[in-house]
């Protein structure tokens, strides 16, 4: 990493925390996250720390949830809004490539999010190793720092996808419509178009298949790698659980996050290559 | 092509789909020159500055600045680090401050931190540096924006409009730094709709007009070449006025002791030598024909001027 990408990284982190959004994804984070974990198993009838696996079910369906959501937010205009400032087209005639400038910039959002992530979700899990009295602290340990870890990874996904939404989009107000769509895209429609396919075909589509399409969402990935370990969850985790678990390892799954972050960075930086300002 | 210019710019076109908005423009911008680009809204002006700052590739022609295609030579050989540029329109990030927006600027390009503290003095801000940019008025902004254009004593400086906001102190404060610049053999493309005030700071005036050159040249050889007539205020009584009306010279009687002249500016000194003549005469004030109106002159005229002196070239369709 040269040292330029990191002064550009270093001064999109500094922006990110005094436009609090650092703070403010940290509370948003653990708010939801101590709320969800205290009321998660109000379904099956009881409120408080329950389960680690009904905790983790519960968080999960938040993480996919507003995860992307901020981190659209967060990024979507990190290209598109420098140059309605006319700081894009100066930056371009210093002594930096398009491809640091982004990189850069990227770093910058990732850490911010990584770092409010960790915060947010990190004092949520100290609460509930607090409360919960049954739950095994090495267990816990283990599934929630996975639980945190993918969260970041997922965040970065959606940045990477803000990257190319700005990079490719002429205004900011455009930028941001696009951005709701790969949300909603993501968040519901795909799963549900899935259903549809499962519904249509009757069951038809090969387990293998369909575990090979939920590849296609990393919000689906993401469920797969944080539920895959709980057999009892199953039924909560919604099309995840359909899958061969067999047919997807977990180093596939983590691959294919990482390949969802990288991919779209790419492309990102290639359009960005190619913008005429 | 001379290998010794800053810009060469060798029949440039560059289209914004139908659009030409740069189309067919040659021109060779010696170093350590300070240029006017003047032109009306849509001529050509940022379009042009664009592609000799390599964001813009031009459709078809050459452009070279100092040698290097800025379009595909990102490093220009190590000129970006000293390429100065203030963009039009330009608003920085508001969460900063006036300080940290330098800083960051500064350590993109490779300077010092002393020399950061030095232009902030020069450009006026010290006294706001620790405040966030968001809470800065117009005429701060722009000099935020010239700090960092003249970060690192720059070999070229292309500023866009740099006086849009700024208060006549620190216009003129500017005109004198690009003064001095221009002394260490900086080059300098000032683009500019503000004409009174930079004739006397600009070496020499590129009119653009839809995407052409309408005239180049010094201010005196556009002035000549216009024939635009210069203007004599008289104070007191010309007694011998036949004189005047045979050299071609319009007079105008302001009232009883004030008369206003209007002639060609060759006829200058043949006019002073016999105004001073003239007993009667208590005071001759003598202006020649101002930027703006060498300006409007040109961007008036469409006919072939092919008879004009050969010290400019005018181009035309
Ligand atoms: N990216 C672009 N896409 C399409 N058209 C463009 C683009 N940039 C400039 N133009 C057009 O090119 C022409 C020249 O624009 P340019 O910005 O160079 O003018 P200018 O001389 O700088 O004007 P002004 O004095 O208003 O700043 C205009 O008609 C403008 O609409
Ligand atoms: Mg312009």
């Amino acid at each position: 990493m040269t040292n330029k990408i990191l002064v550009v990284a270093a001064k999109e982190f500094k922006d990110g925390l005094r436009n609090r959004w650092v703070a403010g994804i940290t509370v948003v984070l653990a708010l939801f996250a101590m709320a969800i974990s205290y009321f998660g198993a109000a379904a099956s009838g009881m409120v408080g720390f329950t389960s680690l696996s009904t905790t983790i079910v519960s968080l999960s369906s938040l993480a996919i949830f507003l995860i992307p959501l901020i981190a659209l937010i967060l990024a979507y205009d990190s290209i598109v809004g420098e140059e309605e400032q006319g700081t894009l087209i100066l930056l371009l005639t210093y002594p930096l490539k398009r491809s640091e400038l982004l990189i850069g910039k990227f770093t910058g959002h990732a850490a911010m999010m990584a770092l409010s992530t960790l915060l947010g979700f990190g004092s949520a899990g100290l609460l509930i190793a607090f409360f919960s009295a049954e739950v095994d602290l090495q267990e816990l340990l283990i599934a929630y720092s996975m639980f945190i870890v993918t969260s970041i990874l997922l965040g970065w996904v959606f940045i990477a996808l803000a990257y190319l939404v700005s990079v490719i989009s002429s205004e900011k107000s455009k930028a941001s419509g696009v951005a709701l769509i790969i949300w909603f895209a993501f968040v519901f429609v795909f799963d549900l178009l899935l259903l549809g396919l499962l519904v249509a075909t009757g069951g038809a589509v090969g387990d293998a298949l369909f575990g090979w399409l939920l590849l296609l969402n990393p919000t689906d990935i993401f469920r797969l790698i944080n539920l895959g370990s709980f057999e009892a969850t199953q039924v909560q985790s919604g099309l995840a659980s359909i899958a061969d678990k067999k047919m997807i390892q977990p180093l596939v799954l983590w691959s294919a996050l990482l390949v969802w972050i990288v991919v779209p960075g790419f492309l990102a930086v290639w359009r960005f290559n190619k913008r005429v300002i | 092509m001379k290998a010794k210019a800053a810009i060469h710019f060798d029949h440039v076109v560059m289209r914004f789909g139908k659009l030409r908005a740069v189309n067919g423009i040659s021109m060779d911008i010696e170093p350590g020159q300070v240029v006017g680009l003047l032109g009306h809204n849509g001529a050509g002006k940022t379009t042009s500055i664009k592609m000799i700052l390599g964001i813009l590739k031009p459709t078809t022609g050459t452009v070279r600045v100092f040698g290097h295609d800025p379009a595909a030579d990102r490093n220009m050989g190590g000129l970006r680090e000293q390429l100065g540029y203030l963009p039009e329109n330009l608003s920085f990030y508001p969460q900063l401050t006036g300080r940290e927006t330098l800083q960051y600027f500064a350590r993109l390009k490779g300077a010092s931190g002393q020399e950061q503290k030095q232009l902030l003095e020069e450009v006026g801000l010290m006294h706001a540096a620790d405040r966030r940019v968001k809470t800065y008025s117009k005429g701060m902004r722009q000099r935020l924006g010239l700090a960092q254009a003249l970060l690192n004593q720059p070999k070229l400086l292309i500023l866009d409009e740099p006086t849009v906001g700024l208060d006549p102190v620190a216009t003129r404060d500017l005109y004198s730094k690009i003064e001095a610049l221009k002394q260490q053999g900086t080059t300098v493309i000032l683009c500019s709709h503000v004409l009174s005030g930079i004739e006397e700071y600009i070496d020499r005036a590129l009119i653009l007009s839809a995407g052409k050159i309408l005239a180049q040249g010094s201010i005196n050889e556009l002035r000549q070449k216009a024939r635009l007539p210069m203007t004599i205020s008289v104070r007191g009584q010309i007694d011998n006025q036949d004189w005047l009306t045979a050299k071609g010279v319009t007079t105008r009687k302001i009232n009883g002791s004030h008369y206003e002249l209007s002639a060609a500016a060759s006829h200058k000194l043949d006019l002073l030598r016999a105004l001073a003549n003239e007993k009667n005469v208590e005071d001759i004030e003598i202006s020649m024909p101002s930027l703006e109106s060498i300006y409007t002159y040109y961007n008036t005229i469409d006919q072939p001027t092919a008879d004009r002196s050969p010290a400019v070239e005018v181009n035309h369709d």
